[in-house]
């Protein structure tokens, strides 16, 4: 996520964001959330596909933050722990609140109708869908944090606190099974 | 684009993911600058959310969902989805009567359109997306408020008559709000369980498919019922010449079965009104032939067989079977319930909904699999020894047995749960204990971090932890979340039945995902071969004809794996069992009828998973169609019969003698003795009868 961190004329870091906040500063918080506000959204996204499941998402843990954030210690970074937010948040979202018949649904029809003239985005899209719709949970979401938010496997082991091991198999474990449908399709 | 997939899967990610909208950050920066101050002020309530528990909502969710959501009665919190839908279904049975009479679901028959019921055109814009969400939250909101009539059996029934009387006042302010009770039924496929999740044993109720049927304007008083029971209207008997089209909508649930077994296991017959047919037929699995693949995701077959009560019409079966993405080719798996007895647990929303969660897993095991009970109150102990998951009788009857009391020595129970799942763990099998707790996991743990340790040390060892949340009030979700963590499983929280059917269902016994979604079936018979016809039950449920081709119509879904059986009962012409005469002036308008051998053709209509156009399926149905083995149709068609005679229905020569032993002889494989226990159901009614 290459925050720059604090530094003279620099933007403050999340770290010293997330102090202010904790002792009350309301504009450090604003500016907390602020700053992860669209990473939050896209996590969101890559996890339930459906554009106004995320945003709902997003607005919720958004709300959710600062009962959270007390909770915070100063021991994780900040954006591994909002990561991990995100993710419980989207879990539970798909379990409890969406059904994942509609988060399944949900994934890419709404971006289907929006990219439907162009022919091209529209195949990547259904390919897209058809990936994401074909892994588990659990792949999905480490799908999202390695390839979407661009976390190495410790990163993304540290959010799903899961160890390295277990990302890397699920890495491979994906891409066997993208190889799979790729060979279906052929077939 | 190089040839790793995961290059490909980045990049479309990266390229496809939309940036949120202005609008939406603007809303959420502001919920949580709003909340900042509140909390900062010292309001503790608004600020304890974790976002997605239910007991939030009140409190954070925001606008439109909390608006709709307390449009509805207080809710009980006993949750969401499929206890409660089957809750609504029983109430909507039992207000059928007056459904139809005050002719709000009757759209003639004729009106062939793109007329959507309380559905706007599917843009799908962000606002209708919220809408679509937030019906669905009310709609959960109303389930939820008849929960309590599906908690069990007993309870239900002496509730039946509030229900009710709730029931149809929530319909009616449903219905004005949009909530469509149309829709609440379609909703409940998202619940359908799968031919190998069959809810079995136990008096509890399950889930399993069901159908819908239209409750197309009631034309005809069902003769058959003798008896005045408004509610239990069968469906009635449809004139081909008439209304040459039935269409309903895939549709799940088995509560009536479920209801009916634990009467008539205490020896009582089950209220008329509490049998439905089509759940009793569609708690069991049958051998359908499977789809060919993937591409279209389930096959659909079709019997025509003589029906065993009547010699004069015939039976058309249909069946449906859902594609099976991932095979059982997964290693054998040891669970270890350690299940929380202690004092707390006894609610009926944590304990006896924990036995029928368990229940639920259970019937999706294999024979491969093994299951040990651990229980831990005020001191562990093992309810039961590791034991083959086929046999259900002697798991469920010490599931049966648990009862809660005493304190929490939830360490204790912990260690004893995973020295026997270690005991049971050979080579390359998966051992993973679940805990389900109210999170009162106080008592015995000296060291929280000690424990959590212990956890993970398990875990490297191969075996994992589930942790599974029940009931309210002392649920302690950062100690179950951590625990679960820690031993790389999830940590759920289960309200519900459908909750649990997700959790355990999907989760741990493998992931589940709909192959089709809003599955619509629609019938057409040829008048010129078949004059009369009647769907047998389903009489809840029900698409208008013209919302078959209107894809913004929901319907059921298809799970991978699943499967939906639908019966009707078809009168040829010229039978002798022709119950209307035909209208002296009324010919005229037959004239389209196709004069070809074809009995009926069956269409269907599905959407694949994320498309927002339907398929169609068509298939004829010609008079020596049999897709179908004979066991298959023969079972179904004794289930059926016994659920007329259940029902009062006259059925003249045909006894439940005769259904038992119909059935005895189509059982077939029958690994998990579900098509068994229901003999002996039979030789019950038939002995109290």
């Amino acid at each position: 996520m290459g925050r720059v961190q604090l530094g003279m004329k620099m933007e403050p870091s999340d770290a010293s964001l997330v102090v202010l906040a904790q002792a009350g500063d309301a504009r450090a918080f604003g500016t907390l959330v602020a700053r992860h506000y669209d990473m939050v959204f896209r996590l969101g996204w890559r996890m339930l596909g459906d554009r106004a499941e995320a945003e709902d998402l997003a607005q919720d843990v958004c709300a959710s933050l600062p009962g959270k954030l007390s909770g915070f210690r100063a021991e994780a970074r900040f954006s591994t722990w909002l990561h991990r937010v995100v993710v419980n948040a989207a879990r539970d979202r798909v379990r409890r609140h969406a059904s994942h018949a509609r988060a399944a649904q949900g994934w890419g029809e709404v971006e289907l109708a929006r990219r439907a003239e162009d022919a091209q985005a529209a195949d990547g899209q259904a390919w897209l869908i058809q990936a994401m719709t074909a892994l588990p949970p659990e792949l999905r979401e480490t799908v999202a944090l390695v390839l979407g938010e661009d976390l190495t496997h410790a990163q993304a082991a540290d959010v799903l606190e899961v160890s390295e091991g277990t990302i890397s198999w699920r890495m491979s474990e994906t891409r066997r099974r993208l190889r799979e449908i790729a060979e279906e399709e052929r077939a | 684009m190089t040839d790793d997939p995961l290059d490909q899967l980045q990049a479309a990610l990266k390229r496809q993911t939309p940036a949120p909208s202005d609008t939406a950050r603007d809303a959420a920066l502001r919920a949580a600058a709003e909340n900042f101050s509140a909390q900062s002020q010292g309001s503790a309530d608004l600020v304890r959310q974790t976002p997605n528990r239910p007991e939030t909502r009140a409190g954070i969710w925001t606008g439109v969902l909390t608006m709709l959501s307390n449009l509805t009665q207080p809710r009980v919190l006993m949750g969401t989805s499929a206890l409660a839908t089957l809750a609504i279904a029983v109430v909507l049975t039992q207000n059928f009567g007056d459904y139809g009479q005050t002719g709000v679901v009757p759209v003639s028959e004729e009106v062939v359109g793109q007329q959507s019921r309380g559905v706007a055109a599917p843009a799908p814009a962000l606002t209708d997306e919220l809408a679509e969400s937030a019906r669905v939250d009310a709609l959960e909101d109303l389930r939820n408020e008849n929960q309590p009539l599906r908690q069990n059996g007993a309870e239900r029934l002496r509730s039946l008559d509030d229900g009710r009387t709730r029931g149809a006042a929530e319909q009616t302010e449903n219905r004005g709000a949009q909530g469509q009770v149309d829709r609440a039924e379609s909703k409940v496929s998202e619940f359908i369980l799968g031919p190998n999740e069959v809810l079995q044993t136990g008096p509890e109720l399950s889930a399993e498919p069901m159908f819908t049927a239209p409750p197309e304007p009631v034309f005809i008083a069902p003769e058959s019922d003798t008896e005045a029971y408004p509610d239990a209207t069968p469906n009635p008997l449809k004139v081909t010449a008439d209304k040459p089209v039935s269409t309903f909508s895939i549709d799940v649930d088995t509560a009536s079965y479920a209801l009916i077994r634990q009467s008539l296991n205490n020896g009582v017959l089950p209220p008329r009104q509490a049998v439905r047919i089509e759940e009793m037929v569609n708690y069991f699995d049958y051998n359908y032939p499977a789809p060919d693949g993937a591409e279209v995701p389930f096959r659909t077959s079709v019997s025509v067989a003589p029906t065993p009560w009547n010699e004069d019409t015939q039976l058309l079966h249909i069946g449906i079977q859902g594609y099976d993405i991932a095979p059982a080719d997964r290693p054998p798996l040891n669970l270890v319930f350690l299940i929380d007895t202690s004092g707390s647990m006894n609610d009926p929303k944590k304990l006896p909904l924990l036995i029928q969660s368990f229940k639920l897993l259970l019937s999706t095991l294999s024979e491969d699999d093994s299951v040990a009970i651990v229980t831990y109150a005020g001191s562990a102990g093992m309810a039961l020894e590791p034991t083959p998951a086929t046999e259900s009788a002697k798991i469920l009857q010490s599931l049966e047995r648990l009862s809660a009391g005493g304190s929490t020595a939830g360490q204790q129970g912990l260690q004893q749960a995973y020295a026997l799942a270690a005991q049971m763990s050979d080579e390359g099998e998966v051992s993973r204990v679940i805990l389900a707790t109210d999170g009162d996991f106080n008592v015995g743990i000296s060291d929280p971090e000690a424990l959590k340790d212990y956890i993970a040390e398990q875990r490297d060892s191969g075996t994992y932890l589930s942790v599974l949340g029940f009931g309210r009030g002392n649920y302690d979700d950062a100690t179950l979340q951590s625990l679960a963590q820690n031993g790389n499983g999830t940590a759920a929280y289960i309200d519900t039945l459908a909750e649990a059917q997700k959790v355990l269902v999907e989760d741990v016994a493998g992931s589940l995902f709909p192959i089709a979604g809003d599955v619509k079936i629609q019938i057409e018979f040829n008048p010129a071969q078949i004059s009369e016809y009647r769907l047998i039950g389903h009489e809840t449920r029900t698409l208008n004809r013209e919302d078959f081709n209107n894809d913004a119509v929901d319907a059921g879904e298809i799970g991978a794996g699943h499967q939906v059986t639908a019966l009707y009962e078809i009168t040829p012409k010229g039978s002798a069992a022709e119950r209307v005469s035909d209208l002296r002036y009324g010919q005229a308008t037959e004239a389209a009828a196709d004069p070809s051998e074809e009995y009926a053709f069956l269409k269907l209509r599905y959407k694949r998973p994320g498309e927002a156009r339907s398929q169609l399926i068509e298939t004829p149905v010609a008079p020596d169609r049999q897709d179908i083995a004979a066991t298959e149709t023969g079972f179904a068609a004794a289930i059926a019969g016994f659920g007329m005679l259940l029902r009062g229905e006259a059925l003249p020569g045909w006894s439940y003698g005769d259904a038992r032993a119909l059935a005895a002889g189509s059982r077939g494989e029958d690994a998990f003795g579900y098509r068994s226990e229901v003999l002996s159901l039979m030789r019950i009614a038939g002995a109290i009868d």
